[in-house]
């Protein structure tokens, strides 16, 4: 299964970017192969329309579950109907692996 | 005659110059008065309220056809507005992102985008007197295309005579659609450090277009030194001035126009059409 966590950079050891279509990576961890890669958000800086682009990337990333502060409403209309589960990770100063350690323990609660 | 009045700040005095410059002109010409400022637009206030006609202002947006649509994802590709996501069996649109540039029906392979028309706002027409009309952009609530707006004001008021446009304030897109096409603009400032900053922003944009400006000083407290400097070390000429006057704010504050109720100010506006229609070398 692969889990995308927007990120303030591209390591794991990074913060977790509070936003998800203007945070500036987004790291994708495959949960079974424990491979993870990490992706500029080439969109991030775009004027508007940011959260469906994002939503755009993880589907054509094939990106089962998202994994996030928050999330706007465009953006998870168009995760819902990709079929990508949004679950809510609220813990501040998080690095990515603290967000995927939580992810794995498997209760955050789904958007 | 086709005169935009605008300025880079907000408040200084453009629908009270643009008012007041249409209705003296229009004492003895054709005028017609536009307002472009779609988002806020309040030329109308000045004059008696009346049953105008409007009509809608339509953008094309697209429309799927789910049993074309191949799921190839080259829309959404090409939507520089995140407009448009293609899920894994169908194609979500946000007709709030749209920009109505009709691109995703052309790059479409399989011809399932046609295109529908959304209603974004409204265009009034006034007829105020014989020879004084006001044409009104409105957008509305929660829209975003103003420019849209403008376009299809401007297009309704093409009618001989002079053409005073009343842009909202700032430098971006709305403020370049209304002055697209303008014989002439008027830059109306103010004698503060803001005015100043923001006339140079202005005029900055008016120079990238190429069109000839005048300034016209409001609320002047007679110390408008900086100001004229400005103006004079770029050959800008200061075409009128205003004074901070606890009459003249009255009279605009009560709706009403200071050329409707004073001859000489009528007389000073019909001089001041006079001397931009001059600037571009009429008669």
């Amino acid at each position: 299964m692969k889990i995308c966590i927007p990120s303030r950079g591209p390591e794991i050891q990074d913060l977790v970017d509070e936003r998800f279509g203007r945070a500036p990576y987004f790291i994708i961890h495959d949960t079974e192969s424990k491979m993870t890669e990490a992706h500029v958000n080439s969109t991030a800086g775009a004027m508007g329309g940011v959260g469906p682009k994002a939503a755009q990337f993880l589907l054509n990333h094939g990106v089962d579950s998202l994994v996030t502060e928050r999330v706007g409403g465009n953006a998870l209309e168009a995760l819902k109907a990709g079929g990508i589960r949004v679950l809510l990770y609220e813990e501040k100063g998080s690095t990515v692996a603290d967000a995927i350690t939580a992810f794995l323990k498997g209760n955050l609660k789904e958007q | 005659m086709k005169i935009t009045i605008a300025s880079g700040k907000g408040g200084t005095g453009k629908s009270m110059v643009a008012a007041n410059l249409a209705w003296a002109l229009s004492q003895s010409d054709r005028v017609t008065l536009v307002d472009c400022d779609v988002e806020e637009p309040n030329l109308h206030l000045f004059f008696p309220p009346d049953d105008p006609e409007s009509t809608d202002v339509q953008v094309s947006i697209p429309s799927f056809d789910n049993s074309r649509c191949t799921l190839c994802g080259d829309c959404a590709r090409f939507c520089a507005f995140g407009a448009l996501v293609v899920a894994k069996d169908r194609v979500l649109f946000f007709p709030e992102h749209c920009h109505a540039c009709g691109g995703c029906a052309l790059v479409c392979p399989a011809g399932a985008v046609t295109e529908i028309q959304r209603p974004i706002g409204t265009v009034t027409t006034r007829h105020l007197s014989a020879h004084l009309s006001l044409v009104t952009g409105t957008l509305n609530e929660g829209e975003v295309l103003g420019v849209k707006v403008i376009r299809e004001a401007k297009r309704c008021a093409a009618k001989p005579g002079w053409l005073v446009c009343d842009a909202s304030p700032g430098t971006s897109c709305p403020v370049v659609e209304t002055l697209h096409g303008s014989d002439f603009c008027l830059l109306i400032t103010e004698s503060t450090p803001f005015g100043i900053h923001d006339l140079e922003l202005a005029y900055s944009v008016t120079s990238c277009l190429g069109i000839p400006v005048g300034v016209v000083i409001n609320r002047s407290d007679g110390k408008d030194e900086d100001v004229r400097k400005f103006c004079n070390e770029r050959g800008i000429p200061v075409l009128a001035t205003i004074p901070f006057d606890r009459w003249i704010a009255s009279v605009q504050g009560s709706g009403d126009l200071i050329s409707r109720v004073d001859p000489t100010w009528k007389e000073r506006f019909i001089a001041l059409g006079g001397a931009c229609r001059s600037s571009v070398g009429g008669t």
